[in-house]
């Protein structure tokens, strides 16, 4: 099957191992990729933080690319880029007098034909035989806690992903990959990801917590769907460890990162070597 | 968790509602109420900030409540009262890290984190400078790359941003990591039609804010 897919610009730089990973995963289950030609920015934080117009325009320019290109259903791997596109097609389907704005704006007549997933919607419906037959290794050994962060759920009015509060799409692709997935409390808890560089000591804090709770009860690993969410949590632990006298050492990794290591894929090929705290005690307990 | 609700609760105990107007005349030297605050946001985005009824779960439930000088419950009344002063000068919104938490959980359906955003938008119009200066220069310098390069420059937006804030330093040695593997591009990805692209929207949205104001004005 086809779809569109939609990188997004964290994707080409600072999480390009998501973008290798999930591509290769894909792959392995026969699922075609077509990046949607000439995409662009969708704007993230800043543009919805300073004008409606633009922060709506961004995405739904993105879309009408991908309708032009044919393609009926797009692939939104960043979380963060997903919330930007889902409440730009809820708030114009709320308001027509926007849509039509919008329409004069991005210069084209968008006829709102293409589907927007993300991608765990995608693999959490994939038939758990297909899945069970790429695997070639054990990854019981990894005990992972999934982290959603806080743009995959909501608002739920615009998102419709999953549960709301408490997801579980990720928590049961990760397990049908042979991954031990824990419980914990802090699933679609913020980790300050706006103020990744600026309000630094705000996203201490809260990925302090965060990392605090995943070490409690027993994590050796965190899954993640968000290039900001991974950022936050990877580049940020040492300086956490530092601030709040803690150890922690817990790797961080793409959810399609853990699928692509149970696939029996090269940890090179998966971007396993990019992360600041070391994935080689994950690396180590795969048999 | 108790750790949670105990950060967030102390704001809300510290300032009580009835200290908003106290805090607002120290701010700003006297209080202007205007019965249109409220009007005018739900003219912007279609939110009435008159259904909360104050349970103030949206504050509970915040991250980044005790951050900020009102709890997010607090400048939802602050408009409902019309006091621009206060809440244009507030610290809240330009410390909401759009989480959504508060828009998904309210029971009355008031869309708080577009709120939050709107207060930057209307702050910024009037001119009021933001007491979170880091965070509108970031908004400003990631907005200027976009238009200029259609896709985020990670490494330009970097140095922008230290050109903006004067902070050299902060960060050099985590960037300096990133950078080594392989996390950071050196140069940006340019191409004429995506700068078109983007370049066209941003002086469409420009044209189409600015003509909407003038009309406002008029009227
Ligand atoms: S949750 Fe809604 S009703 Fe309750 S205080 Fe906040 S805005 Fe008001
Ligand atoms: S969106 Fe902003 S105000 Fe609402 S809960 Fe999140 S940080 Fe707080």
């Amino acid at each position: 099957m086809k779809y569109g897919y939609y990188p997004g610009c964290s994707l080409h730089s600072t999480g390009a191992e998501y973008d290798h990973s999930l591509k290769a995963v894909c792959d392995s289950l026969k699922i075609e990729l077509q990046e949607v030609p000439g995409w662009v920015c969708c704007g993230t934080s800043p543009a919805h933080a300073s004008s409606h117009l633009l922060a709506t325009a961004l995405p739904i320019k993105n879309l009408s690319f991908a309708e032009e290109a044919g393609l009926n259903e797009l692939v939104v791997p960043c979380a963060a880029c997903f919330s930007r596109f889902k409440v730009s097609l809820h708030e114009i389907s709320q308001d027509a007098k926007l849509g039509e704005e919008i329409k004069e704006i991005i210069g084209a007549d968008y006829q709102n034909k293409v589907k927007v997933t993300h991608p765990l919607d995608l693999l959490d419906k994939v038939d758990e035989k297909a899945i069970k037959e790429s695997i070639k290794k054990n990854l019981s050994g990894m005990k992972v806690v999934c982290y959603y962060g806080c743009l995959l759920t909501r608002p739920p009015k615009a998102m419709h992903f999953d549960d709301v509060e408490y997801p579980m799409s990720m928590d049961r692709v990760l397990e049908k990959c042979g991954a031990t997935v824990l419980d914990w409390s802090y699933k679609t808890d913020c980790c300050g990801a706006t103020f990744a560089l600026t309000e630094t000591d705000a996203v201490l804090k809260l990925t302090h917590k965060i990392l605090e709770n995943a070490k409690a009860v027993g994590a050796n690993a965190i899954a993640v769907a968000c290039p900001l969410c991974h950022a936050n949590l990877d580049t940020r632990q040492t300086e956490i460890e530092e601030k709040y006298q803690a150890q922690y050492g817990i790797p961080v990794l793409y959810f399609s990162q853990i699928m692509g290591l149970a696939f029996g894929l090269d940890p090179k090929k998966l971007g396993m070597m990019k992360h600041l705290v070391s994935t080689e005690p994950v690396l180590a307990n795969i048999h | 968790m108790t750790e949670q609700i105990s950060a967030v609760q102390q704001p809300v105990a510290a300032t009580q509602p009835t200290d908003l107007p106290t805090k607002a005349s120290a701010q700003a030297g006297t209080i202007t109420p205007s019965a249109n605050l409220l009007k005018q946001i739900q003219k912007e985005i279609g939110v009435n900030a008159n259904l909360c009824y104050q349970c103030r779960k949206c504050s509970a439930g915040c991250p980044m409540s005790w951050a900020m000088d009102y709890t997010p419950a607090q400048l939802i009344h602050a408009i409902r009262l019309g006091l621009s002063d206060l809440v244009f000068s507030s610290k809240t919104m330009w410390m909401c890290s759009s989480c959504q938490t508060c828009t998904t959980r309210c029971p009355q359906d008031v869309d708080i984190a577009k709120i939050m955003d709107t207060c930057k938008i209307m702050a910024v119009k009037q001119g009021i400078p933001s007491p979170v200066p880091s965070v509108h220069k970031f908004n400003k310098a990631a907005l200027r790359n976009i238009k200029w390069f259609g896709r985020m420059y990670e490494l330009g937006l970097i140095g922008d941003l230290k050109m903006r804030t004067f902070e050299f330093f902060k960060d050099a040695g985590l960037g300096m990591k990133m950078f080594f593997k392989g996390k950071l591009k050196i140069f940006p990805s340019i191409s004429p039609g995506r700068t078109a692209t983007t370049w066209r929207i941003f002086s469409r949205v420009d044209k189409k804010e600015k003509s909407k104001e003038q009309s406002a004005n008029t009227k």
